[in-house]
């Protein structure tokens, strides 16, 4: 009798130990399958010679070399490097710009806040046939601002292959700027009161306190903006087939763009799973020392 | 774990049976808009006035490439559509995984050998098995022109290169848009197919663009053909870049511009705006292509499905197959049928054209598979073509540059 | 100060508002005129067109069919992924064991995989499961790519959550299921609507797995609106598009300006400070 209940709280025990790891296995599960299993088949995929479906034959590093030697992924490697560095730059700095002023205790808050966030509701599938339209230069801003009577207006950007890189940051930090702008307004409203007064006492004000005593505190949003926006503009795809396709010409190939187009539509999905091999490790550099970083110290407690 | 991953491998190539169920059938297409998806509905009803339920399912963009992405997840998912319309090579691509249906049984018993023109058997069938119901065939090697607006310019219809390019100046100095064209790479492309004919004719676009002779590839022809791109590249106006086709098409209706370079699927824009041919607009042959056909067909490629499920396909064949609906579709598509036994009344001025065009060139040997089109090679070759093509008139390239590039291109997507 | 916000405020509106007044201009309108000109006639016929006779497919049924399809997927998707993701964040904030940290950060992760390359083996393994062309199954894959977002928020948030009374909770005898449903999740509102919103809007707007895994029956909005505005012939009807557009993308404006307050809060709370 006794030993019987020792044994079932033995058991209870056991379980609850177990209880937690047990309560993460059916996501750990699908994720192992969904997204561990299918990266190790696409980075077999990459040494296959599969072309319109997946094939096992294994031609070792071809699709490699081959990839490096096709000048549209250069091509696209040299857009994304354009298209990330402005994307994230004047993504955070608008974003920090509004979440300041916004800071100031605007008693309009309530109203803005939702305006500048309500792009990030929206897929380019929806804003996509706006700013094509927009950008045009036939149908779009350059003929109003024409029919206006400004005659010498002129903005051909999407039809510029130097320029067209442009016209897709624009519709980008449209798209995203107002989520980093709410990041940073967290961020700021979670800021130490104290450190701040404490400051403004020892005569800190506008621009100094900021830059000194604000920004330093906000290192964690900059780092959780900028993954976020680098895993966006890796990801760009949408964007760029609602605005140019990829065009003019390969202004504005992207390596998603790429993947996707040697994947599915070139029959050449071996070329596409190295691509997406480059870009998942080009991913992986920046993330894991990220999540090394933020996450090695063990929650408190 | 080689073997496990191997087994999953070709698992997905492996042939899959659909669940699907009887006297219904699937149709994965990308004809969404007015004409097109109205003509198709003339499909569904006539099969569902024989009993059998139409599912619709569209998906459209990039001209049918989103459709393509679509075949594959459903083929490797095991759940494919009764049929998909599907374009040259790609049709050939399917068929080689071994995913597509058997209906040389129905082609026998209807004499399809018969009444549809070698070439485009070339893609219905594979290996001599009939696995596609072909719905018409269109013909990119046509010129669409404002009629009142050449009147104007005392312009008649270009016979030769040369005159087609003095015609083009005479637009050029009135100051309307003399070529309407929409930058994109299967556009210019489209342009390229007919460049190709006309500077070396039949025999030599057969060499570069489908048997892909690096010797043909890299002649003295060749740089004449993109030199050719290059004057023609003069006539565009300064927002051609990323223009729908359609709306290049306006451009020639609205009498903003002169020419356009297109496959005949444009002259169901002119319809649809009410114009008609000989009056409002003219179509006629690419200058110096008068005696080829350079073709590619929507065909409708049956896939493997359960055995119940069969029946229903076939009705569904038969009836694509139907010469009414060849009538009545291709009517408002642009396209000629693709059986060579409807008579050319009914059809319109440009139609009949197309008609006997097709038939003249079936015999004459001079029905050939566009490249732009998906009908000269495969998927990875179309593409590379394009690339350089592209590039090319945009300037990136000049002709002897793109002759090397197109060289090696080509080489790598074999 | 508040010239700089306002014109900002104006730069994020232009779109909708241009989308807005040329879906209430008849065609010619929008063909002839200005994209910044108010509509001279008014009309509601783009708005009736798209959203019940525009022509999709064969049939010209408009956007409204695929609307409920749309429903049918998402709520599901953002319920279970949200459940799954509060249940994660809950072990990995409050039940430690070794190697919990590396569980994380694989979960985490799978946030930046992009989608394209998991369509061909999703499809295969969909079809294993005999899923292919559910409802069900397309449920499935949205929720398996939202764990590692709602895992992330739950689990940021509830680290922060005061140990203590977790800790006098247990004292007590509360076991894991009581201290998840007395404790943390009626503390949870505003991380929850960060979850809804995020996950809401993910699945909502997806386009790419809609196409890929739906069936006849279950095809969601956005490929009925890539149908509206990418046929490739016949006079594009602008006002119609813009209509649809809007349309598509009206339940995820409402969510956003109904939990968009909560949405900063929780970002605050959680989000962020990982």
């Amino acid at each position: 009798m006794r030993e019987g209940r020792a044994l079932m709280s033995a058991a209870a025990g056991a379980l609850r130990a177990a209880l937690p790891k047990i309560v993460l296995s059916p996501s750990l599960l699908l994720l192992a399958v969904f997204v561990y299993g299918f990266i190790l088949v696409t980075g077999y995929l990459s040494f296959t010679a599969s072309k319109i479906l997946p094939v096992p034959d294994l031609v070792g590093i071809d699709n490699y070399v081959k990839l490096f030697q096709t000048r549209a992924w250069t091509i696209a490697l040299h857009n994304l490097a354009v298209f990330g560095t402005l994307y994230i730059g004047i993504g955070i700095a608008l974003g920090l710009g509004l979440a300041i002023l916004l800071d100031q205790r605007i008693r309009a808050e309530g109203w803005l806040r939702p305006i500048y966030l309500y792009p990030m509701a929206l897929s380019f599938i929806v804003t996509g046939t706006f700013w094509k339209w927009f950008f045009d230069p036939g149908i779009g801003l350059e003929r109003a601002l024409r029919l206006l009577g400004w005659n010498d207006f002129s903005f051909g950007w999407i039809k510029d292959p130097e320029r067209a890189i442009y016209t897709l940051i624009i519709g980008a930090v449209w798209h995203t700027s107002g989520f980093v702008m709410a990041l940073f307004l967290a961020g700021l409203r979670g800021l130490d009161a104290s450190v701040l007064r404490a400051a403004r006492i020892d005569g800190a004000s506008g621009v100094r306190l900021y830059w000194y005593i604000v920004l330093p505190q906000l290192k964690p949003v900059f780092a959780a903006a900028f993954v976020i926006l680098l895993h966006m503009a890796i990801k760009s795809y949408d964007l760029v087939i609602a605005l140019t396709a990829g065009g003019p010409g390969r202004a504005t190939e992207l390596p998603a763009t790429f993947m996707y187009s040697y994947t599915f539509t070139r029959n050449q999905m071996a070329m596409g799973a190295s691509a997406a091999v480059i870009m998942l490790m080009t991913v992986a550099a920046v993330i894991v020392p990220y999540l090394y970083g933020a996450y090695r110290e063990r929650p408190r407690g | 774990m080689r073997t496990i991953i191997e087994r999953c491998l070709v698992g997905l190539a492996l042939i899959v049976v659909a669940p699907a169920r009887a006297a219904e059938v699937e149709v994965l297409h990308w004809w969404t808009a007015g004409g097109e998806a109205a003509a198709l509905k003339v499909l569904k009803q006539n099969l569902e006035r024989q009993g059998v339920t139409w599912r619709d399912m569209p998906v459209a963009g990039g001209g049918g490439t989103q459709a393509m992405t679509v075949l594959r997840a459903r083929v490797t998912s095991g759940n494919p559509p009764t049929a998909v319309q599907m374009l040259g090579f790609d049709i050939r691509d399917w068929a080689q995984l071994g995913a597509v249906a058997d209906l040389n049984a129905l082609a026998e018993r209807n004499h399809w050998n018969d009444v549809i023109p070698a070439a485009i058997r070339e893609f219905s069938q594979y290996r001599g098995r009939w696995i596609a119901a072909p719905a018409n065939v269109h013909s990119v090697n046509w010129i669409w022109a404002n009629k009142p607006l050449l009147d104007q310019f005392g312009i008649g219809v270009p016979k030769t290169w040369t005159e087609f390019v003095a015609a083009l100046d005479k637009v050029k100095a009135a100051g309307k848009i003399p070529l309407a064209h929409g930058g994109q790479p299967w556009q210019e492309a489209t342009i390229f197919d007919s460049v190709v004919m006309l500077t070396g004719g039949p025999e030599f676009y057969r060499d570069a663009l489908i048997k892909l002779e690096p010797k043909a590839l890299q002649s003295a022809m060749m740089r004449a053909v993109f030199e050719r791109m290059k004057v023609l590249r003069r006539y565009v106006d300064a927002n051609f870049s990323g223009r729908d086709w359609n709306l290049a098409t306006a451009l020639v209706i609205k009498g903003d511009a002169a020419f356009q370079i297109m496959g005949d699927w444009a002259k169901g824009e002119f319809l649809n705006a009410g114009k008609q041919p000989n009056i409002d607009f003219l179509c006629f042959r690419f200058p110096g292509t008068q005696d080829a056909v350079i073709f590619n067909s929507d065909q409708f490629v049956m896939f493997n499905v359960a055995r119940d499920a069969r029946p229903a396909q076939e009705q569904l064949a038969h009836a694509i197959m139907d010469p009414q609906f060849q009538i009545a579709f291709n009517r408002v598509k642009g396209s000629v049928p693709a059986r060579l036994d409807i008579p050319v009344e009914g059809f319109d001025a440009c139609g009949q054209q197309g008609m006997r065009d097709l038939a003249h060139a079936a015999r004459a040997g001079t029905l050939i598979g566009s490249l732009s089109q998906g009908h000269g090679a495969p998927a990875a070759v179309k593409n590379a073509f394009y690339d350089v093509i592209t590039a090319h008139f945009n300037g990136e390239y000049d002709s002897d540059e793109a002759i090397e590039e197109l060289l090696s291109a080509v080489a790598a997507a074999k | 100060m508040h010239a700089a916000l306002l014109l900002a405020a104006a730069w994020y509106l232009l779109p909708l508002i241009v989308l807005l007044l040329n879906s209430l201009k008849p065609l010619d309108e929008i063909q002839a005129g200005s994209v910044l000109a108010l509509p001279r006639e008014w009309t509601l016929a783009a708005w009736r067109a798209a959203w019940s006779s525009a022509q999709i497919g064969v049939e010209p049924t408009g956007l409204s069919p695929y609307f409920v399809n749309s429903l049918a997927m998402t709520l599901p998707a953002v319920a279970f992924s949200t459940a799954l993701g509060a249940v994660n964040g809950y072990v990995l904030s409050h039940w430690r064991f070794r190697g919990d940290g590396i569980v994380f950060a694989l979960i985490l992760f799978s946030c930046f995989i992009p989608f394209q390359i998991v369509l061909i083996p999703a499809a295969r393994v969909l079809g294993l499961l005999g899923l292919a062309g559910t409802m069900a199954g397309l449920v499935l894959v949205h929720v398996v790519y939202g764990i590692g977002f709602t895992t992330l928020f739950f689990r940021n948030y509830y680290v922060t959550f005061p140990r203590e009374l977790i800790h006098a909770a247990r004292i007590d005898g509360a076991g894991f299921g009581t201290i998840l449903t007395r404790i943390l999740l009626p503390n949870s509102l505003p991380i929850i609507a960060v979850s809804v919103i995020w996950q809401f809007t993910n699945v909502w707007n997806d386009f790419l797995f809609g196409a890929s895994f739906s069936d006849v029956d279950s095809q969601p909005m956005t490929v009925a609106l890539n149908n509206l505005v990418n046929s490739s012939t016949g006079a594009k009807e602008y006002n119609v598009h813009f209509a649809g557009a809007i349309l598509a993308g009206l339940p995820t404006l409402i969510v956003y300006v109904l939990a968009g307050r909560h949405f900063v809060r929780g970002l605050l709370a959680g989000a962020v400070k990982g």
